[in-house]
């Protein structure tokens, strides 16, 4: 955070506080993935108590597109490799390098959210809406959701390619903590995505 | 033994050669300020509205969550004013409008509005962001030696997604068909057939969820990584105790509403059906849906959120209650560690009785038998912390301060309160009182006569830390002794109501009923004029509050930094700190736990802050004779 | 202390509820005791320990530890109150009366703002219902070419039940949650759509000439709950085939008339936005 009005720093912003071992941000983001983890948490159990209250439901195979999906989740697994490269090379000082991975991680993203856009044409071009069913309403809405986070995390691989990167020259451990947090953040939404992947699409 | 000389800094008695660090530090630390402050002064916006310093963002809560205290207070006024006088006109209601009030006699639509709306406003707008987020944002800090909280901007984004997610909510008063009307618990399909105003509500309560989830994240992280040199854990003041396990459940159990608001959301703009069964017909034509929802889906995922919720709705509380009982028994809480204990287990329990809310949903022996037993260990905890606090009493020398008198009404409010959840938790008993005033009684006295309370004893107590200027002592008392009263017109007969079987959210308050209308006839006349006595009784307070927080603008300050003489840290901070990260002149260090009073380590003073230094005796030499006998 | 509360709560005529009554009478002296208790104590300290009889406090406070008992004690009772009352009392509140018991078996649909009271008549088994059927005059949507349904007995807030007969109600809604409430059966139960939840009880007590018994709704169902309200008579045997024969002969599904309560007035609910 800026300190422009401070005139005493935070500390352990950056180095790890000596009896907890971490530093602010790195259990920042671990309690707000805690409660993320609630949040599909509750979203996947609204789903199955949904569907076995469900007369019949739909093979996800018949309804949705799995070819595309299935390049999706491939797509979002490279992007969490090269967010680890991105943080990696920042450790060792390679700035240049870093900056390169974040840009793919970047692309990843950009690459599921228009492959993810063209299933929901195609869903759309077969008349399948969230109203449809109680299927395409889960699978919209949680699709949906899991698509805002992935937006989310995009504008901030956006900021730290783009202005954010300033803070490389000034305070680099700093810098460096922060593509590790917005990493934890993105492996998590990779996550959510490889446990929506089999069961929307494959159950 | 060196001769040591006690210098006094401040209200702290210090080693001379200590004083001497700390004086140096002192002036470093003002030498920089004075450098940097005249490098650059902030602009005003920066400053006041998006300001990133706790104690100014706590001060915004504070406000805010006040406005709104008094807004729910006034529509809660016009709905008792209805029930004490079914089909009565007044004049007042005028302001309703003529869609809602023609003629000033309320409409029932517009009961309901009112009643989910004051269901709302004091819970998510009014009572959380007052004790968390003002209280919390401003103590906090204070409390645990931390120069601010561990992300300040974090924190800033936090109430500027709670103001705006609170006037949405309120936007809806403008809309034609109104506001949401199915209770604060929303309860589909009721709530996805609503009218507009349902909307606007959900899209409030994502907002405020997302502010108190930023804000409960901040909580945590300054708590477990801000704390002083010292300041361990079993130091902590139990104020940030409950504000940690608070921060704990806002932060797992809020989740799922977000969740359930979603869905709810895609109910009513996607056309979806999550909550609708198949096969509804709404006055009389079939609803054309996919169907194939679950309207008890969303009664687990709210009540999964809501109970939880009531503790972050007491515990604060009790944190409050607690500082000021220590304070002004002159002693030591009884059973600290007993008390942190039963509120880390509160916490863990409140995660598994949500369905005790439920109970007539059609549930089985052995479901019920299973929320029923946790709702009962649940009781447990709280009765540990209630017994220590009246236990704390014991040999104090205890100070009828005005803080202190709401402090005290508070033990037995939030017993009567605790007790009656009690044949609420048992299923047997609950099949006649579920959905009665007797619910409406019981949580009533824990958070109006309850939290409240706590809340005025927070706002007495802490007024003069942040503004300089203690409140008014007499008119402090004329404030306790009317709202104690009033409030216990208002809510008492309402056991009696729900015991006779009048059902809640009943807009004429249960005349259409055989069974009710002769205890509605006799109790809520009384209780309206209870609530508007309750009304007459807050004006001292609004008056003293304001011209005494204006008075403090204007520079009079009239009390030091410490006037209370209290132990815990935000007390070794100047009065009205300045605003700015850096809270303290000096860094403190935490020498011993927080509630040293009449410590017998203590020589010149009955209270021994946290951060203070005593001399030590010169320890006694053994005499040499004696021979050590096995 | 149950007489005391009776004082304040509906008469009690059903076989399950002196169970309940007894036990909200326990658990309301376990609150009495430890208000008087606490109370007692509390008064007690604010005038020993105030700062003008006592100007110093003592560190140590109390030394004793008997508020732990105390609170072991409050578990215990809490613990015997719900494994020795609760949960029994639960029990039988759940399970249904066999055959044997020869039940009255009927069911409640309710609607915004109506109860609608729907017995299998002489056959004993539920017409199909269909929901395209509903009307003004048909309420459940009663399909009249199904065998079943031709005996079948609608009545619109109006629940005719036996005297010593237990009777078995399936509970559900048309729209939105009500919730049934006998205040002087004991009896509550959600009225859930897409749910149909069966519940039991025996009136002990039939309606006697001044008796005014009747069905409230407990949960906020929209503009008219506050009257949403049906009439709960208990018959003698001969009575109740009596009324049965009465409604046969009204030629049911047509909907007992009720001035009091129009079922479906101005609706407040203008589906999806
Ligand atoms: C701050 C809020 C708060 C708190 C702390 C509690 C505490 C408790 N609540 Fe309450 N409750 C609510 C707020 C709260 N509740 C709300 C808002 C609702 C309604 C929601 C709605 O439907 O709209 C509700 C509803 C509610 C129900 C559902 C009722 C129904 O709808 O049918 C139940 C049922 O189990 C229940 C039980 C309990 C229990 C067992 C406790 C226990 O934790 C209490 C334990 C405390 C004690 C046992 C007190 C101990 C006291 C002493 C030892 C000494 C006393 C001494 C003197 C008085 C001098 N509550
Ligand atoms: C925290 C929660 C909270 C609080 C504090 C209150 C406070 C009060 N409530 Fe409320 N109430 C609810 C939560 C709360 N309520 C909920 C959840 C419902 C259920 C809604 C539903 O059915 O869905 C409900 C329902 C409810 C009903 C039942 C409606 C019905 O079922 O039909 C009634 C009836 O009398 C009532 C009355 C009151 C009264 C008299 C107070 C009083 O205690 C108010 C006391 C208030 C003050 C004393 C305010 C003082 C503040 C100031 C003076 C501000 C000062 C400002 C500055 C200095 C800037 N409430
Ligand atoms: Cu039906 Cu309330
Ligand atoms: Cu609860």
């Amino acid at each position: 955070m800026d300190h422009a009005a401070g005139h005493v720093e935070i500390p352990y912003t950056v180095s790890p506080r000596p009896d907890t071992g971490l530093y602010n941000g790195k259990l920042g983001i671990w309690l707000f993935l805690a409660s993320e983890v609630m949040l599909f948490g509750a979203l996947f159990s609204s789903l199955i108590l949904i569907r076995t209250g469900s007369p019949s439901w739909p093979h996800g195979w018949e309804e949705l597109h799995v070819v595309p999906a299935t390049i999706n989740t491939f797509v979002l697994i490279m992007s969490s490799v090269t967010v680890v490269l991105a943080w990696a090379n920042l450790r060792l000082g390679n700035f240049k390098l870093g900056r390169i991975f974040i840009g793919v991680t970047l692309l990843c993203g950009l690459v599921f959210m228009g492959i993810k856009a063209y299933e929901y044409s195609l869903s759309f071009a077969h008349g399948h809406y969230p109203s449809t069913s109680d299927f395409f309403a889960i699978y919209f809405t949680m699709t949906g959701l899991h698509g805002l986070h992935v937006l989310g995390g995009m504008i901030v691989f956006a900021y730290f390619l783009g202005p954010g990167s300033k803070m490389w020259h000034t305070d680099r451990a700093r810098f460096t903590n922060r593509i590790e947090i917005v990493g934890l953040y993105w492996h998590f939404v990779d996550l959510v995505w490889i446990f929506l992947f089999p069961t929307l699409y494959l159950l | 033994m060196a001769q040591k000389r006690q210098i006094r800094i401040g209200d702290q008695y210090l080693y001379a050669r200590d004083a001497e660090k700390a004086l140096r530090e002192a002036l470093r630390v003002a030498e920089a300020e004075e450098r940097e402050h005249a490098a650059h002064q902030e602009p005003w916006i920066r400053r006041y509205v998006f300001s990133t310093d706790h104690k100014w963002i706590g001060i915004q809560y504070g406000v805010t969550a006040l406005s709104f205290l008094l807004f729910g207070f006034c529509l809660m006024i016009l709905m008792r004013l209805q029930l004490g006088w079914p089909g009565q006109a007044f004049s007042v209601m005028k302001v309703l409008g003529e869609n809602r009030a023609p003629g000033g006699v309320l409409l029932p639509e517009a009961y309901n509005q009112l009643g989910a709306m004051h269901g709302t406003i004091m819970v998510f707008l009014a009572i959380v962001p007052l004790a968390v987020g003002a209280f919390g944002n401003y103590l906090v800090p204070l409390q645990i030696g931390a120069p601010d909280m561990a992300f300040p901007k974090l924190n800033m984004a936090s109430y500027w997604c709670y103001l705006p997610g609170g006037l949405i909510m309120l936007s809806s008063f403008a809309l034609k068909d109104g506001t949401a009307a199915s209770g604060w618990t929303s309860y589909p399909p009721l709530s996805d057939i609503a009218t507009r105003g349902q909307t606007f509500w959900l899209v409030g309560m994502i907002f405020l969820i997302t502010s108190s989830l930023l804000g409960s994240v901040n909580f945590i992280v300054t708590i477990v990584q801000l704390r002083a040199k010292g300041m361990n854990f079993m130091r902590l003041p139990f104020f940030v105790w409950a504000q940690f396990v608070t921060s704990f459940l806002l932060l797992l159990a809020f989740p799922p509403l977000e969740a359930a608001a979603v869905l709810q959301l895609m109910d009513r703009v996607a056309h979806t059906s999550f909550f609708l069964p198949s096969g509804l017909v709404v006055s009389g034509t079939p609803l054309t849906v996919a169907g194939g929802g679950n309207p008890l889906l969303w009664q687990h995922l709210f009540w999964f959120l809501a109970h939880p919720e009531v503790y972050v709705l007491i515990l604060p509380a009790m944190g409050i209650v607690a500082e000021v009982i220590a304070n002004n028994t002159r002693k030591p809480l009884w059973g600290y560690r007993s008390m942190v204990s039963a509120t880390i287990f509160l916490g863990f329990m409140s995660f598994v009785v949500w369905a005790h809310h439920m109970f007539l949903t059609g549930m089985g022996t052995i479901i019920s038998s299973f929320f029923q037993t946790t709702t009962m260990i649940i009781s447990i905890p709280s009765v540990i912390i209630l017994s220590a606090l009246f236990l704390s009493l014991w040999g104090g020398s205890i100070r009828f301060t005005t803080p202190m008198m709401f402090a005290l009404a508070f033990l037995p409010m939030f017993g009567i309160g605790g007790l009656t959840g009690l044949p609420l938790g048992l299923a047997a008993t609950d099949i006649h009182l579920h959905d009665t005033y007797y619910v409406i009684g019981h949580f009533h006295y824990v958070v109006a006569p309850g939290t409240i309370f706590a809340m005025f004893a927070g706002i007495y107590y802490w007024f003069p830390k942040i503004t300089g200027r203690k409140l008014n002592d007499f008119w402090g008392r004329v404030h306790f002794w009317g709202s104690f009263v009033c409030i216990n017109g208002i809510f008492f007969p309402m056991f009696i109501q729900g015991l006779a079987g009048i059902s809640r959210r009943l807009y004429d308050g249960g005349m259409q009923y055989a069974h009710a209308r002769e205890v509605a006839s006799q109790t809520n006349p009384f209780m309206s004029m209870s609530a508007i006595g309750l009304l007459i009784f807050q004006i001292p307070f609004i008056v003293n509050f304001f011209w005494n927080a204006f008075q403090a603008m204007r520079g009079k300050v009239t009390v030091g930094s410490n006037p209370w003489e209290a132990t815990t840290l935000d007390w070794a901070a100047t009065s009205s700190p300045p605003l700015r990260h850096g809270n303290f002149e000096v860094m403190p260090i935490v020498r011993r736990g927080p509630y040293e009073y009449n410590s017998p380590e203590a020589t010149n003073a009955d209270y021994l802050p946290q951060n203070a230094v005593v001399e030590q005796p010169a320890p006694v030499l053994a005499p040499p004779t004696a021979p050590v006998v096995a | 202390m149950k007489e005391f509360l009776a004082q304040y709560m509906p008469p009690d005529y059903s076989a399950h509820g002196p169970q309940l009554d007894s036990l909200n009478a326990y658990v309301h002296w376990l609150m009495l005791i430890l208000f008087v208790f606490w109370g007692a104590y509390f008064l007690f300290v604010l005038w020993r320990f105030n700062a003008n009889r006592n100007p110093k406090a003592n560190y140590h406070g109390m030394r004793s530890h008997w508020s732990t008992y105390s609170e072991a004690g409050v578990a215990i009772v809490e613990a015997v109150l719900l494994i020795g009352f609760s949960i029994p009392a639960w029990y039988r509140w759940t399970n249904r009366p066999g055959p044997e018991t020869n039940p009255l078996e009927l069911r409640i649909v309710a609607e915004q703002f109506a109860w609608n009271a729907h017995y299998p008549g002489a056959d004993g088994i539920f017409g199909r219902r269909d929901v395209k059927l509903v009307s003004s005059t048909n309420p459940l949507g009663l399909d009249m070419t199904d065998p079943h349904a031709k005996d079948d007995v609608v009545a619109l807030n109006q629940l005719h039940l036996e005297v010593n007969r237990p009777a078995i109600i399936h509970i559900t809604s048309k729209d939105v949650i009500h919730s049934f409430f006998l205040p002087v059966m004991r009896v509550k139960q959600d009225a859930i759509p897409g749910m149909d939840v069966a519940i039991h009880f025996t009136p002990v007590k039939a309606t006697g000439p001044d008796d005014h018994w009747e069905i409230a709704c407990a949960q906020l169902c929209g503009l008219g709950h506050y009257r949403m309200r049906g009439q709960l008579t208990v018959d003698t045997k001969s009575g109740f085939q009596a009324w049965m024969k009465s409604q046969v002969a009204q030629n049911s599904p047509a909907p007992d008339t009720n001035p009091v309560q129009a079922a479906t007035t101005s609706s407040p609910t203008t589906p999806h936005v």
